[in-house]
Parts: C-alpha cells; structure tokens; sequence
C-alpha cells in the first residue's frame, strides 16, 4: 500500500533512494522536517551545520569528493548560502548534488516571502519544482543523476503547501551510485580568476544543455482538454489550477530553469488563449512574455499564497455559497508558551525600558503584548550588529539601554561575528543570549551547544560562556532566566557598564521538561486584580468578570513565574485538571 | 466519488495535527486518494491552527476556500467561530465545548467573545466537553481522539480501521486511553448529545 508521506518526507526518501551518502542543512520551516526523516535512514552522513553556507559547503565538499550530497534550508537560508551556491554553478559537481530550498508563501513562519526561484537565473542552477508528494520522490531522486550529466548543482524548490502537505507514495529501493574516485582538478575546483573566467564560459555550454534536457524532463506534462484556454503552472499551484479549472489545457513544468522554450511554444500554439498561474513573483510570466508569446492578463494576487478560490476568482467563476463569517472576534498570535524561560527576560527588559534589538527564534514573539519588549527582528543573527549600530547613531533617547537579544542556535548561526566586531570595535551594548537548550522555533532541533548531533549521538557540548570569552568579551555572566530577580538585577549591571556585556540566560525550553510539576490556582480572595501576572502574557492567566486573575489549570506547567510577580501571595497550588473536575 | 473535504482546527499544541494524521491514514487504509494540509513552526505556538484533510478518486489541492469543507471539527470554541465560514452550508460541524483565551482577551484588550454556544449551536453545532469526556477515558490529553471519535459517526469508515490507525499511530502507553476516549466521543454523539 501506499504510504502517506509529507513534501518532505518524500524528499528524504528520494535522497536516499538517488543514494545519497552526505546530508546537511540549517533548520527552517518550512524545510526542517527532510533531514529529519533522511537521518532514520541508513547509510546517510545527515547533519545540522550551524548555517546554511556551511551545510551547502559540507554538501559541496562531499560532491566534490564524489558522492552524492544533499543541502536543504528555507528561502531565507539560501540568502546565506549564497556565497558557496553563486560559485558551485561555476565549479560544477563530482557527485550529485541538490539543494533543497523550501519557500514560504504567506509567511507562515518567516520574515519574508521572496521568491526562489529567481536563483535560477541569477546562480545559474537547475531548478525542478515538485507539485506533490509522490513527485517530490521521483524528482529528487532524478535530481541527482541530472546533476551529474549536467555537471550543475540541481536546485528543488518547494513551498509550504508542497512540504507540508501529504499525499500517497510509492517508495522504491535505494540505488547504491557507482562512486568516482577524487582525482586532483585545480581547473575544475580553484576558482581563481583564469579558471573561473574559463568555467564561467563553459558554464553557458552546460546551460545549454540543460535546456535541451528542460525540453524532454519527464516532470513537464501538457495534458490538453478544452483548447480555449491553456495554463502554464509548475509546482503545487498546479493542482489548485486542475481543482479550479478542471477543463483547461495545462503545461505543468517540472523544470522551471532553465524553461523548455519549445515546449511552451508548443503548448501556446495548441490552446486559443495562453496564462500563466503562478504564486508570488512573475516568474514564468515575464520569462515566457520575453520568449515573445502572448500571454493573457490576470488580477492574480502578487502577495500571498494562492488557492483553488483565488484562481477562480481571477478567472471570473464564481465562489461557492458560504455562511456569514462571524465578526468582531478577538485574533489569537501565537504566544510565548506556559514556562517559557524566555519571559523572565523580557519582563525584566520590559521594566528596564530598553530599545531591544531581536532576533529569529520563539522568543520574537516577546514583541508582542503585553510583553512589547522587542524593538527589531530583521534576520538570523542581526540582533547584535543593529545594537552595535544604534549605539554608534547616539543610542536611545532618555538613556535607554540598548540591548541584543537571540537564541542559542541564532548565535551559533551568526551571532559569533556580531560579538566578534562589537569587541574589535569597542562597542558597549549588551547581548542576551537565550539558551534554552534546544532550537525551539523549528520544533525542537539539536545544535552545537545542546551536546547532541541530529542523529542523537553525543556531541561536544560547546560552552557558550567559554565562546564568548575566547571572543574578547570580559564582562560574561550567566543566569536561570527562570529566577526573575536575579535576572534583571543582572541585566540592569550588565545594561549599566561602560563595555560591552554578554548575560547568558540559560533554561530548557520549557517543552523539553518532562515533569510537569501539579498547576497553580488564583485565590480569590487574596487577589487584588493588580494585573502582574497577567502582564507576563503567559497562555494560562486570564482575568475573570471582575478583573481577578485566573489560571486555566490544564494549559499550567507549574513553573512558579507567575508567583514571582505576585506582592499578594494569591498564587497558590493546585490539583491536577481530571482529579479536581473540567469545565470551570 | 466526489472530493470529501474535513477541517480541524483549533489551538496550536491541542493536537489537530495528529487527529488530521490519523483521519487521513483511516481514508487511504479504504483505497481513498487522500491529501493533508498543516502548518508547522510559530503558529504553532498557541496560535489559531488549521488542518485540512481532502479524500476521494482523486485529490488535487491539499487546501480548500471559505465554503469548502463538508466537516468542520472545532477543538476550541472561538475557532470554531473563526472558521465557520469554511464549512459549507448544510456541512457537519462538531466543536469542543470549551474556550482558550486568545492573548487579547487574556491581557484585558479585548472582551471574551459571549454566546459563543447558542451562535454555533444556531448553526447546527454539535457540541460537546472533549476534554471532560476524554478524563473519562483516563487523560484529558486524548480530548483530540475524543473529537475524532465524534468526527467519525459522519464518516463511511469502519471503526475497525480507526481502531487500526490510532493503535499504530499513538504512543504505546496511551493506546488504551485512546481507544477509549474515541469510543467515548462516538457514543456522546449516538446517545444523542449529538446528530
């Protein structure tokens, strides 16, 4: 039978199917999930590099060595893999090699929605985009063995819908490649200016042959119904097309760099009128406007993730009979969780007044109320270079501290150069590295500092304190986040001093702890309604009719957070939800 | 056989995910082409979350628009609200008869929704305590199976198959629990308290 199997999932098992020995990566929804299912497989090296550039060098070096490598990141990580892709084009590859980048149209879970598949034309690399699970398998295993006759690193770009969504698969059985051995060629390797001027050249001689290979890719399929109208799609938003123009005649592409001109052509010539249906950027849009084909206007949205409604409503059908959406009701943001370590921060940097410079993890979610304690979020690692800059520009008005905020894994990811110049330069700001133990946002990941690999076996558990003084930096202190007097009497120091500061506030992710101690209950009586608790922002405390505070005892983790606010002793504990009756 | 669409929704960390695994595992065991949609990452931190379960001959999209579900299941009551318009006319509406305050309403910015109960009931709710019902069957984190126990008495598969896939499908310790309560939520709904 079938096996119902995620995007990513089924990339895991088409990697290891093409016989793919060296894995690495950066987590980041919506692509974390592949290397986390590839690990379970045998006879794959799978690793969390500490970013994307070196998990894209690691694979880069393993293809090199001739194997067969995979890298896979989300679109913002390939930003930071850049550098290694743009000159990968140039060198080629030993051993396959395919980049996985997952987009997030709508923003999910990300700080912006740009649009992957521009690297096509702008790194010169292959793309092959899946439009569900069971491709998703065939084409990464086939991304492989297209990368080596073509000698060009393949990049898969999928998007939310197509990750995260599941559909039936047939697996296959894992091909063991025939491995090259490594032979010495600096020409190939050494991207020097006189190699790399005769490998940019003969970088187009392999473009062109992987357009030739574009025009026979068995994952681009016309299938023509009614002729009137004909839809060019690639991806997921071709099954939203087939759900919401069940008649049109399609070009469904499978490799969308470099595009299979003939083939567009082709199809062009066979329907009456020719669109295009595409989510985000006009990519195919402009591409085949520029080829010379005529292509029908749409008022499809630019911004956001498509829909079978969406393109619909753009063709003009009309939108099924729906109820009355209810108004007026209250938007539920995500939030810090119960326990939360990270809170104890925040409502310190919240009392202190300070302009907080934030960064990529759970813990931006501190920007929200009641908390409001974070002033930026731009991207991994940013939070200390933006300190430094503000610092430069005259700091904040009133004398406000200027503090960076980011996680274990952001530091580890990028933070380590931002420390790094703050010393070099004599900057005085300071940064709060939140170790929680664990990359959280992504669902629990491990990372160079957290003493485990991806496959569970031990690591050097690397001292953050230790990393941060070999740095430069004197003034390093480290505090359980969960104490939150000693928290902010750290922070205020540390804000105070004429250098530069680093407060390691270290806890497990709340979600880690597998005691949950007995929750805890407002009293009543002893509540005054002053609102400290409720001021954390913690899912649990709510007020009641008349103001009082209350805790839901299923959501309580027993942390103890909300009875180091409270001046009225009125937090006490409680019994177990079952035991004590549901439904209050 | 036409496309039959199930949403579930409610708050992240209430486990629709693994309620939408199992129901999408139950349709492909009876031959069904079956797609699943979820969202993973920061709304899962106690945010609104929606998953979408799609079987029949033959899925394309793993999403649906306003009016496409035939089955909305709610594990929460505001989201149940917030969703509605999904649900097609005449669909099947099943939602957990408790309330999470959204963050809004926690901090005092906004008043708790009221009448909540009596809009849905209104609009043909089926509405029951997931959570009561699932300390019955020994722990209230099994309200998720509870809900999927009541989500079935509308669906055209054997228990035996929702047996099947929630035995494989949950941790070993709470295979029992979880029968139990998917039991106890298919009888809350054919003693009546439901359709």
């Amino acid at each position: 039978m079938p096996a119902l199997l995620s995007g990513n999932e089924a990339i895991a098992q088409g990697a290891w199917e093409a016989g793919v020995v060296v894995a690495a990566g950066y987590p980041g929804t919506p692509s974390t999930e592949i290397l986390e299912n590839l690990v379970r497989k045998v006879g794959v090296a799978c690793e969390w590099a500490p970013n994307e550039k070196v998990a894209l060098e690691v694979a880069i070096g393993a293809s090199m060595a001739g194997a067969r490598a995979l890298a896979t990141m989300k679109h913002v990580g390939l930003n930071v893999a850049a550098d290694p892709l743009m000159t990968a084009a140039y060198t080629g590859v030993g051993g396959g090699l395919v980049i996985v980048v997952a987009d997030d149209p709508g923003m999910h879970s990300s700080q912006n929605e740009q649009d992957s598949r521009r690297w096509g034309p702008f790194a010169k690399v292959v793309i092959l985009e899946p439009s569900d699970s069971a491709e998703a398998l065939e084409m990464t295993r086939a991304a492989f063995a297209l990368s080596e006759s073509l000698d060009m690193p393949v990049l898969v770009r999928t998007t939310t819908r197509m990750s995260h969504a599941k559909g039936l698969v047939e697996s296959g059985q894992r091909l063991e490649a025939d491995r090259t051995r490594y032979r010495t060629t600096r020409p190939k390797w050494v991207m020097m200016p006189g190699a790399a001027k005769v490998r940019r050249v003969d970088l187009d001689r392999r473009l062109a042959r992987a357009k030739a290979a574009s025009e026979t890719c068995s994952f681009t399929i016309e299938e023509l119904r009614d002729t009137s109208v004909g839809v060019v799609t690639a991806g997921v938003v071709h099954q939203y097309v087939r759900e919401a123009l069940p008649e049109a005649s399609t070009l469904k592409l499978g490799m969308t760099f470099p595009l299979p001109e003939g083939s567009i052509r082709s199809f062009a010539a066979s329907v009456g009128k020719l669109f295009v249906v595409e989510e985000l950027d006009p990519y195919l849009l402009d591409a085949i406007r520029a080829m010379g084909v005529r292509v029908e206007q749409t008022s499809l949205p630019r911004i956001g993730e498509l829909s079978p409604g969406a393109i619909a409503a753009a063709f003009g059908l009309d939108a099924p009979e729906t109820r009355e959406p209810l108004s007026d009701l209250p938007a539920r943001p995500p939030m810090l969780c119960p326990g939360c370590p990270h809170r104890g921060v925040f409502q310190a940097l919240r009392e202190m007044n300070a302009i907080v410079t934030g960064d990529i993890g759970c813990y931006t979610l501190a920007a929200l109320p009641p908390l409001g304690a974070m002033d930026s979020c731009v991207c991994m690692g940013a939070s200390i270079g933006m300190a430094h800059g503000f610092g430069l520009a005259g700091g904040g008005p009133d004398d406000r501290p200027v503090v960076a905020v980011l996680g274990d894994s952001t530091f580890g990811h990028s933070g380590l150069a931002g420390v790094l110049n703050a010393v070099y330069n004599g900057g005085a700001e300071t940064v709060v590295i939140l170790d929680n133990r664990i990359t959280a946002m992504t669902g629990h990941q491990d990372n160079p500092f957290t003493g485990r690999t991806l496959s569970g076996a031990a690591a050097p558990e690397v001292d953050i304190e230790a990393v941060v003084r070999s740095l430069g930096v004197t003034d390093v202190v480290t505090v359980n986040p969960n104490l939150f007097k000693p928290t902010e009497k750290a922070l205020r120091l540390a804000a105070e001093s004429d250098g530069l500061s680093v407060v390691i506030a270290r806890a497990p992710c709340a979600l880690l702890l597998k005691e949950r101690p007995d929750p805890f209950s407002v009293e009543e009586d002893s509540c005054t309604a002053c609102g400290a608790c409720v001021r954390l922002g913690c899912p649990a405390i709510s007020r009641d009719a008349a103001s009082r505070a209350q805790i839901d005892i299923e959501l309580c983790v027993g942390c103890r957070q909300c009875v180091q606010v409270c001046r009225y002793g009125a937090i006490v504990r409680s019994g177990r939800s079952c035991d004590v009756g549901m439904g209050a | 056989m036409k496309v039959t669409s199930v949403m579930l929704v409610g708050v992240g960390g209430q486990g629709t995910i693994l309620a939408a695994d199992v129901l999408a595992k139950v349709a492909a065991s009876t031959g069904l082409d079956v797609k699943l949609a979820e969202v993973h990452g920061m709304s899962q931190r106690g945010g609104s979350v929606d998953t979408i379960v799609r079987f029949g001959e033959r899925v394309f999209s793993p999403t649906i628009d306003a009016g496409g579900a035939d089955h909305l299941v709610s594990f929460e009551l505001l989201e149940a609200a917030r969703w509605l318009h999904y649900l097609k006319p005449g669909g099947r509406l099943v939602v957990n008869d408790r309330t999470i305050a959204p963050l809004p309403v926690l901090i005092g910015d906004e008043a708790a929704p009221t009448g909540l109960e009596a809009a849905l009931a209104y609009e043909g709710a089926v509405l029951l305590d997931a959570e009561e019902i699932a300390c019955k069957a020994g722990s209230p984190r099994s309200a998720n199976v509870v809900l999927l126990g009541a989500l079935s008495v509308g669906l055209p598969f054997p228990v035996s198959v929702w047996r099947e896939v929630i035995t494989a499908r949950v941790p070993p310790k709470t295979i029992d629990g979880n029968l139990a309560a998917f039991e106890l939520g298919r009888a809350a709904c054919q003693e009546g308290e439901c359709d």
